[in-house]
């Protein structure tokens, strides 16, 4: 218990000490957060229904998405998993440890966007809280996860980058955080259901907001549960302790079974 | 040899068509400090890893402790201190926080002591980043000895080190040593070896071409004693006296240099000689041939033995 506590706190303080760890857990979601909530309700009074939760899961989003894979990549590749390993660290407390670190920063900053989105930005405030505080969280274990993920299959940062993006953007761009799900074609609504961002916002608005969603926010949940474990499990099965060890368990494809849970939530759409 | 705290048997390792490691067997007791010899792509690090369970042998049968370091690295963790050729601890990691880390995974009380000891008292708050090479690898060595294994395995512990810490590094591996732990060093430095090591193994080509304490490995190559004199009036430098055991010599500034197979009488001879022709000695060295001629003598003969 003393070593995973140490581990822990050492992992959220590099959270704040490393310089790009702070950007993406703080400085980014806040200052998109500001700049979105300033503009976003002159163009679309609406947005302000569902400005606190789709900042909350951007948030969520970037911290585990975009800021957790390149640091397990880049310890692998310094040799620092040789080091845990040869010290008796285990892979579980490795790859779960940063996962806790970064959800708890990015809860942190969920904190403040919700108490400042509602106060100072009149941005809706959830019915259910209790459902909000709960699938925030859910959420963040889904990402959290998914990055986790990302990097045990990156071979480098390269690598990281592309997969997180391809996760990120299109999350960004139809995953229901901007626009709701709702008003994208049809065509484009099932690629939607593939992103956690989408899933998330149809549980949150379903469950917290008890607002009408294309899917089943019960469904959206399981999704997202189903998503957590799979992801999970899949990086512990698939991490490497060392980049120059070629003896690695598993194909790094198997990642993509991942998207299971995402595609079954498909059928319900079509 | 007491019973074996470390057990090579036949083992075997290859990179694809690359053999790094092939068929090498050898033993190292307790208190002992063993020492893995070779040149760059000799095998040493190879071996090293297989016996840390970093990597996965090929053949052959490795115990460490007893463990098997393929099948319970979580056992091996325990009684096994390593050192790493390149010592990896996140840049953001302070050093005493990497104490406690590591410490706490081991189960064992925080050594802030040990810190003192390595000279990093003043980088006690520094990251890790922030520590010069040399720093990082005697912090690497205090995180390896922190939980007091009973085998320490060091990979090229003092590459890069200023003399002052090698001398620090040195004297804690003695001490070590006389505290009953056994060491597995794997180094190109033969000096160091032959200062610090019970045993040697040198490792070429992935083959174990010679073993044995570093004295007897000297004494078992063809390697002569230099016999170095100067006296007062250099009657030595006059006459082509010959003296018995002596190969060659040769002139160096004021010294007369004697290359003898067997310095004994060389060196009785030449004292008796100086005294008949009323000469006065001045200088007088023997110096025996040294693990790294014995090393090179090796080498060049391809490993042949």
């Amino acid at each position: 218990m003393t070593a995973f506590v140490n581990h822990f706190a050492f992992e959220f303080k590099t959270g704040l000490r490393n310089t790009n760890q702070l950007f993406i857990n703080y400085l980014f979601p806040f200052g998109f957060f500001l700049m979105i909530s300033f503009i976003m309700p002159q163009i679309n009074p609406g947005f302000l229904d569902t400005m606190v939760p789709a900042l909350v899961i951007f948030a969520v989003l970037a911290s585990n998405i975009l800021g957790l894979p390149s640091p397990i990549v880049e310890s692998r590749e310094a040799g620092i998993f040789r080091s845990f390993k040869i010290n008796g660290v285990p892979a579980f407390s490795i790859l779960s440890i940063p996962v806790f670190s970064t959800i708890f920063h990015s809860l942190i900053t969920s904190a403040v966007i919700t108490v400042v989105g509602i106060l100072l930005f009149d941005g809706l405030a959830p019915i259910n809280w209790t459902a909000f505080v709960l699938l925030t969280i859910l959420t963040a274990f889904t990402c959290g996860t998914l990055g986790a993920l990302i990097g045990v299959i990156s071979n480098n940062t390269r690598a990281t980058v592309l997969w997180s993006q391809l996760i990120f953007l299109p999350s960004m761009l139809i995953g229901g955080l901007m626009m709701p799900l709702s008003i994208l074609p049809s065509a484009v609504q099932p690629f939607a259901a593939l992103l956690p961002t989408t899933q998330a916002m149809q549980a949150m608005l379903g469950l917290a907001y008890l607002q009408e969603t294309v899917l089943n926010p019960w469904v959206a949940t399981g999704v997202l549960l189903a998503s957590t474990l799979l992801a999970f499990s899949l990086a512990v099965y698939l991490f490497n302790w060392d980049s120059k060890n070629n003896s690695r368990r598993g194909n790094p494809l198997m990642a993509l079974l991942v998207l299971v849970p995402y595609v079954i939530s498909l059928f319900l759409i079509l | 040899m007491s019973d074996p705290v470390l057990k090579v048997n036949d083992f075997t390792k290859a990179y694809g068509d690359f053999v790094a490691v092939s068929g090498i067997s050898f033993e190292v007791g307790q208190g002992e400090i063993f020492g893995l010899l070779g040149p760059n792509g000799a095998g040493k690090t190879t071996t090293l890893e297989c016996l840390e369970g970093l990597r996965k042998p090929d053949s052959g049968r490795l115990a460490v402790m007893g463990i098997n370091p393929e099948k319970d690295p979580g056992k091996l963790s325990k009684v096994v201190g390593i050192q790493l050729q390149t010592s990896g601890l996140p840049a953001n990691m302070k050093v005493d926080e990497a104490m406690r880390f590591f410490c706490a995974y081991h189960g064992v009380p925080v050594r802030l002591d040990l810190i003192e000891r390595m000279g990093l008292a003043e980088k006690r708050t520094a990251q890790f980043h922030q520590l010069s090479t040399g720093q990082q690898r005697r912090m690497a060595l205090a995180l390896a000895v922190a939980h007091n294994p009973p085998l320490i395995i060091l990979d090229e512990p003092t590459a890069g080190l200023d003399v002052n810490t090698r001398v620090e590094l040195h004297a804690l591996m003695a001490e070590l040593r006389n505290n009953g732990t056994t060491i597995l060093l794997a180094t190109h430095d033969m000096a160091e070896a032959e200062k610090m090591a019970d045993r040697v193994a040198i490792l070429l080509r992935g083959r174990i071409v010679a073993s044995g304490s570093p004295t007897d490995l000297t004494a078992a190559g063809a390697g002569l004693t230099k016999v170095s004199v100067r006296t007062e009036q250099s009657i030595l430098h006059q006459d082509n006296k010959v003296f018995p055991a002596v190969s060659q010599q040769a002139i160096h500034e004021e010294y007369i240099i004697y290359y003898s197979s067997d310095p004994g009488p060389t060196v009785s001879a030449v004292l008796e000689y100086i005294r008949q022709t009323d000469d006065r000695l001045i200088d007088l060295r023997v110096e025996r041939p040294s693990l790294e001629e014995r090393f090179l003598e090796i080498t060049a003969e391809g490993g042949i033995q």
